[in-house]
């Protein structure tokens, strides 16, 4: 990887990183959100999902492609910062070093859970409401979900605010303040609706 | 301590009691391994940082009473505007000039910039940001073989927030907060990056650039950011960096579509 394409290589991954990744990860965190509506609904929900027309092409050019740019190059630019949060405390800084450390537990935490569905999906096991309330049975694996929830959903919504930048359409000290309340609420927002739907698994 | 000026050591018997502690990293060569050496000064009111300096150079006693090398910084003009004696004081970079000892919890913990390498002690070598200045072009062309007249007009208002961004002394303070400015990156900070919006600004300037953009696309560039938005806070000058640094990033992304698809419009 060239460092001359560095510019490029960042604006491609600040783009992924809401379309099509983030906006994936809503649309997600919604369909799993029927889970709550109780097994017949998610089933239904999860089988429309997974019939898609197209389905692998969509999988691949909609969420792998994309995601694993996004994980692969956050995973460097993650370990370029030398954090210094002890110096400046300040707000800012603090969500540079937490979307650094969401990030990459979220490379952990998807490879984890592709494994657990997709590829066992692959390899002839059922994916449904059943199965994903006997890996939710266990407390350290309902544990590792929500903060894999609480991760995305951070590391989306502070997204949001960074690609604003990142894409000069926030400029100004007031509209960059106003986005980080907006900010706020969708990491609130997103992660309600992830954390009721793990919950609706165990309950 | 003279003996024979009276009002002098007057003063100098009611303040004796009150001392000032310095913690100063030093290191003897570009090369050599940094070390610690604590020095213990007698107060006066008013001091600042660079006046303490100053003391040790004229009595280089450290803390535990041997005699030792002075200690060696920079300085030039004293009003924080020239950005020479920039070093990091309890922790955060500033100028050592306006770094009243009054303000700071004891004991006073000088070091250098360490983002930048050290030649000795509290000297470092800033040529990395007169380079990217170089790199840049910070500076407006109108050399030329005949005269070219008077360039146009710029509007007072924009004069007058183009101003702020000038006030950039080139200290290396933002440098020093910024996470993304390290060994790992050839970021060339955010100082540069309002530089460039400084230079673009100003009406013959915007004649080249794109020059300047394209130099921000490249590698140290401005896709090194990434919005700690330490330089903001740390700016003794109060420079909007961060707004800079988003004004760059839409023009950059402009001119990248302009440079892809072909454009008629590369300086306007």
């Amino acid at each position: 990887m060239s460092r001359e394409s560095d510019f490029y290589l960042r604006r491609l991954h600040s783009l992924l990183g809401i379309i099509p990744v983030g906006l994936f990860v809503a649309q997600h965190l919604v369909i799993n959100h029927f889970a709550t509506r109780g097994p017949e609904a998610f089933n239904a929900a999860s089988d429309f999902m997974g019939n898609l027309p197209f389905v692998l092409f969509l999988e691949w050019f909609i969420i792998y492609i994309p995601l694993m740019f996004h994980g692969f190059y956050g995973v460097y630019i993650a370990f370029t910062a030398k954090n210094n949060v002890q110096r400046y405390g300040t707000f800012r800084n603090w969500m540079f070093m937490l979307q650094r450390i969401t990030g990459v537990f979220l490379v952990i935490f998807i490879a984890w859970h592709i494994y657990d569905t997709r590829i066992q999906k692959a390899l002839g096991v059922e994916v449904n409401f059943d199965m994903m309330a006997k890996v939710l049975s266990n407390p350290f694996m309902l544990a590792f979900y929500i903060a894999g929830v609480l991760a995305a959903t951070f590391h989306l919504a502070n997204g949001v605010w960074s690609f604003l930048v990142s894409w000069g359409i926030t400029q100004s000290p007031r509209s960059q303040t106003i986005v980080t309340y907006i900010s706020m609420a969708i990491f609130l927002i997103l992660s309600v609706i992830g954390v009721q739907a793990l919950l609706a698994f165990v309950v | 301590m003279s003996e024979n000026t009276t009002a002098v050591k007057d003063l100098q018997q009611q303040t004796a009691q009150k001392t000032v502690l310095f913690e100063i990293r030093r290191q003897d060569t570009a090369e050599s391994q940094p070390y610690w050496e604590s020095f213990e000064l007698e107060y006066r009111p008013n001091m600042n940082v660079i006046s303490a300096l100053m003391e040790i150079r004229r009595n280089p006693v450290n803390a535990e009473g041997k005699q030792t090398t002075p200690v060696n910084w920079e300085m030039s003009c004293l009003e924080e505007v020239c950005g020479a004696c920039s070093m990091v004081i309890n922790g955060r970079p500033r100028q050592s000039c306006t770094a009243l000892v009054d303000q700071f919890t004891q004991p006073i913990k000088l070091e250098p910039m360490k983002t930048f390498p050290v030649v000795r002690d509290l000297i470092v070598d800033r040529e990395f940001m007169f380079d990217s200045l170089k790199k840049i072009k910070a500076w407006v062309p109108i050399d030329g073989t005949y005269d070219l007249g008077e360039g146009p007009r710029m509007p007072e208002r924009k004069r007058q927030w183009a101003y702020e961004l000038s006030k950039c002394m080139t200290c290396g303070v933002c440098l020093e907060a910024c996470p993304n400015v390290n060994d790992n990156t050839n970021f060339m900070g955010p100082a540069l990056l309002s530089q460039v919006r400084l230079f673009n600004t100003h009406p013959t300037g915007a004649m080249n650039k794109d020059e300047r953009l394209a130099t921000l696309m490249t590698d140290g560039g401005i896709g090194e950011c990434g919005n700690s938005q330490n330089c903001v806070v740390a700016c003794p000058k109060g420079i909007p960096l961060t707004t800079s640094i988003a004004a760059m990033n839409r023009a950059t992304n402009v001119q990248m579509f302009k440079n892809f698809f072909g454009s008629d419009h590369m300086v306007d």
